[in-house]
């Protein structure tokens, strides 16, 4: 089977600060990744540097989804390819609408016409399944939303966008027990055997659903353990001491 | 990544120009010889040729602005002060000359009067050559009609009120103005009379190294509702063209007058522009405002509150390019109690051009209980550009809210990166931007014209990857 994400060797840095010093990880469809790891291991580095950020520069090493090297890829063209990301932070962006916003993304990523009113009733029926408002859809793209609403929202995008390969960064960080629920119930709905997911997280309540998934812990910018759920679970009850310095 | 260069706009339907043909082009300059010339062409009465006269004695004795952008390159000895169309004034396209029926069907007029205009007046250079008005406006007295056929057919109503809302020693372009003025759109909508659908006048500057100097005059009488559209454009030349238009509304008990405007001018234009609203009580105007193009625009819109709970709102939006300085802002005066005024204004600048929020709010001291609220917004498309905010507030007295929000930023390099991780290319995601920084202005626009101004901003953006 071919690999959907292959990661070798990664490295990269912010100005002459190295974040990423040699991460390994490979995603088959179907897969479910779980990262975690100590604040500023570099979690969403890793995201970003999937996604070209400007901000960081790869100095070694390679990435490649579905058989292509994505490595100089820009952003837009990766979002293209099939990956999404859910941010830590997402960012407002006033005078755009949730509706519009969603329906531009659709016709670039596809560059086929969207139809307005199939498009209408689907993002109703998924905030409905992820118990948000439906006039949402009319507000401005994240512009006064709640933190949980801003993360159901990048949840609903990936409902919508239908990517591949979908990584979660802290999405579950900061959200309530009911909206921790609806974010998880939102993943069952993502995952089919042809997708992926990566998420990064410090809890297991959102993966509860989830029969099987692989550990990864990232310490100072490499994956320096690989386990199953019970994983998730020891790290739960004693942290990350035992991985540092490793 | 590769830092974007937005090239340098492509105005594409804006800027095809026609040849330079006219019935009559003044030399270029400005004297007695030429104003009254202009005045004995159009057969005027002695009562304009004086204000003319006056207005040109005043424009030599004023000097140049201190402040704001560099006007030295304004030589009036090269600019044509009057150029007259091969055509006189019509009432059907099909009789007007099918070079500046072309002209006019390019940039949608006719069309859009089919559609949804109640009246329109089409401006060639100096002088109008299109004006219709839908018949039972007509018969509820409405007129609309270009400014020297007022002045012909309703010389009380011109004389009670022409320089009388812009008196023509308020600054030197206004002076200059009164001195060679031509053309424009004068509107009365009698007391009562409520337009449902709006007024376009458009002015169009086709002649090169010349200035259009349209006098609009606008009096929307007791009880009265009016929207009334003005749209603007010209071709690009190599040397400086001049535009110093009036605008002067008076907006009566009750009236209600919506005044919009979406200029485009292109960027060897100096838009020296003047426009002023009276506003009696419980009057209400509301300015919405696009100002693109030109290479420096002076522009600051103003309202006088001069009767009880009279209000305005302002919600302006320009964008300064390369090599661009738009000087623009709103000015109102409190002057009766109980009046209220809301401002909203945003502006754009990329590629090095300069946007300025220049703004006055003045609050007499017998304007108790009135309102004021400012807020401003600037957004740069990176570092070369400026953007800056220069307020002046005068509140006299303290019985009255008054809150001032300035904003100045630039734009987000988190947002864009946001925007492209679902698939936007980077200009699409500045687009997608600037597009909802400058929503204020398009929601406050009719459809149509913020289809148009959404496509102007694209227009300003373009330009691909080089
Ligand atoms: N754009 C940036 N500029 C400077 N330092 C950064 C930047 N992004 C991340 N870092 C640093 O890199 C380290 C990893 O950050 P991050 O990937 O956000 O960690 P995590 O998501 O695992 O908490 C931190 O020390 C952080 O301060
Ligand atoms: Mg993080």
């Amino acid at each position: 089977m071919e690999k959907l994400l292959d990661i070798k060797n990664l490295h990269a840095k912010v100005g002459d600060k190295e974040i990423l010093k040699g991460l390994n990880l490979s995603v088959n469809p179907g897969e479910v990744h779980v990262i975690m790891g100590p604040n500023g291991a570099g979690k969403s580095t890793l995201a970003n540097v999937i996604f070209s950020h400007p901000e960081y520069q790869k100095t070694k090493g390679s990435i490649v989804f579905k058989g292509q090297d994505i490595t100089n890829k820009k952003t837009n063209e990766i979002a293209k390819l099939g990956i999404f990301m859910s941010f830590q932070q997402p960012e407002e962006i006033a005078g755009i609408s949730v509706f519009n916003f969603i329906k531009t993304a659709k016709n670039k990523l596809s560059g086929a016409p969207v139809d307005f009113f199939e498009l209408k009733d689907e993002i109703a029926e998924n905030m409905n399944a992820l118990s948000m408002q439906e006039n949402m859809q009319n507000r401005d793209l994240n512009v006064g939303f709640s933190g949980g609403e801003k993360k159901k929202n990048e949840i609903l995008q990936m409902l919508e966008l239908k990517p591949t390969l979908a990584i979660l960064d802290e999405t579950d960080s900061g959200l309530d027990v009911d909206a921790i629920k609806t974010v998880s119930n939102g993943i069952n709905m993502f995952l089919n055997s042809d997708r992926a997911l990566i998420i990064i997280t410090h809890s297991t309540k959102i993966l509860e659903k989830l029969d099987n998934y692989f550990v990864h812990v990232l310490v100072d910018g490499k994956i320096v353990h690989t386990g199953d759920k019970s994983l998730a679970d020891e790290i739960d009850k004693h942290g990350y001491s035992t991985f540092k310095g490793k | 990544m590769a830092k974007t260069q937005l090239e340098e706009l492509n105005r594409n339907i804006y800027d095809f120009k026609n040849p330079d043909d006219y019935s009559f082009k003044a030399k270029g300059g400005l004297s007695r010889e030429i104003v009254e010339d202009i005045s004995r062409r159009k057969n005027e009465p002695k009562w304009m040729l004086d204000i003319r006269l006056k207005a040109l004695e005043t424009y030599n004795k004023l000097s140049l602005p201190t402040w704001g952008p560099d006007l030295s390159e304004l030589n009036m000895d090269e600019i044509s002060t009057y150029v007259q169309p091969k055509t006189e004034m019509k009432d059907k396209w099909e009789d007007v000359p099918s070079e500046i029926k072309n002209t006019f069907d390019k940039l949608g007029i006719p069309e859009a009067e089919k559609q949804y205009l109640a009246g329109v007046g089409a401006q060639y250079d100096s002088e109008v050559v299109y004006h219709s008005i839908k018949a039972d406006l007509l018969k509820k007295g409405v007129i609309y009609t270009d400014m020297e056929s007022a002045v012909r057919e309703y010389p009380d109503l011109v004389r009670e009120y022409f320089t009388k809302c812009v008196p023509l020693f308020e600054h030197k372009f206004i002076a200059l103005h009164y001195a060679v003025w031509s053309g424009g759109s004068f509107v009365y909508v009698p007391s009562g009379v409520e337009l449902d659908q709006p007024l376009q006048s458009y002015f169009r500057l086709n002649s090169p190294e010349s200035g259009q100097f349209e006098h609009t005059l606008i009096i929307v009488d007791k009880g009265a509702k009016l929207h009334f559209i003005e749209g603007c454009s010209a071709p690009k030349y190599n040397k400086v063209n001049l535009h110093a238009g009036c605008v002067e509304l008076f907006v009566k008990e009750g009236a209600y007058l919506r005044y919009s405007t979406i200029e485009n001018w292109s960027k060897n234009m100096l838009n020296l522009n003047t426009k002023k609203a009276i506003i009696e009580k419980n009057g209400k105007v509301d300015w919405v405002s696009g100002s693109f193009g030109s290479k420096i625009s002076m522009l600051y819109p103003m309202s006088i509150l001069k009767g009880e709970n009279a209000k305005t709102e302002y919600t302006g939006i320009s964008f300064a390019g390369a090599n661009q300085n738009l000087d623009t802002g709103f000015k109102v005066v409190h002057a009766a109690k109980n009046t209220s005024s809301v401002v909203n204004s945003r502006s754009i600048s990329k590629n090095g051009g300069i946007a300025t929020y220049r703004a006055l709010v003045k609050i007499l001291p017998e304007a108790t209980n009135s309102k004021c609220s400012v807020s401003c917004d600037g957004l740069m498309l990176d570092s070369l550009s400026k953007s800056d905010t220069i307020p002046v507030n005068d509140v006299q007295t303290s019985d009255a809210e008054f809150s001032h929000e300035a904003k100045v930023g630039k734009i987000s390099e988190k947002a864009i990166f946001y925007l492209m991780s679902r698939g936007l290319s980077e200009d699409d995601a500045k687009a997608m931007i600037v597009r909802g920084f400058a929503s204020p202005v398009s929601k406050e626009l009719p459809l149509e014209y913020a289809v148009e101004m959404n496509r102007l901003i694209n227009l300003e953006l373009e330009g691909a990857i080089g």
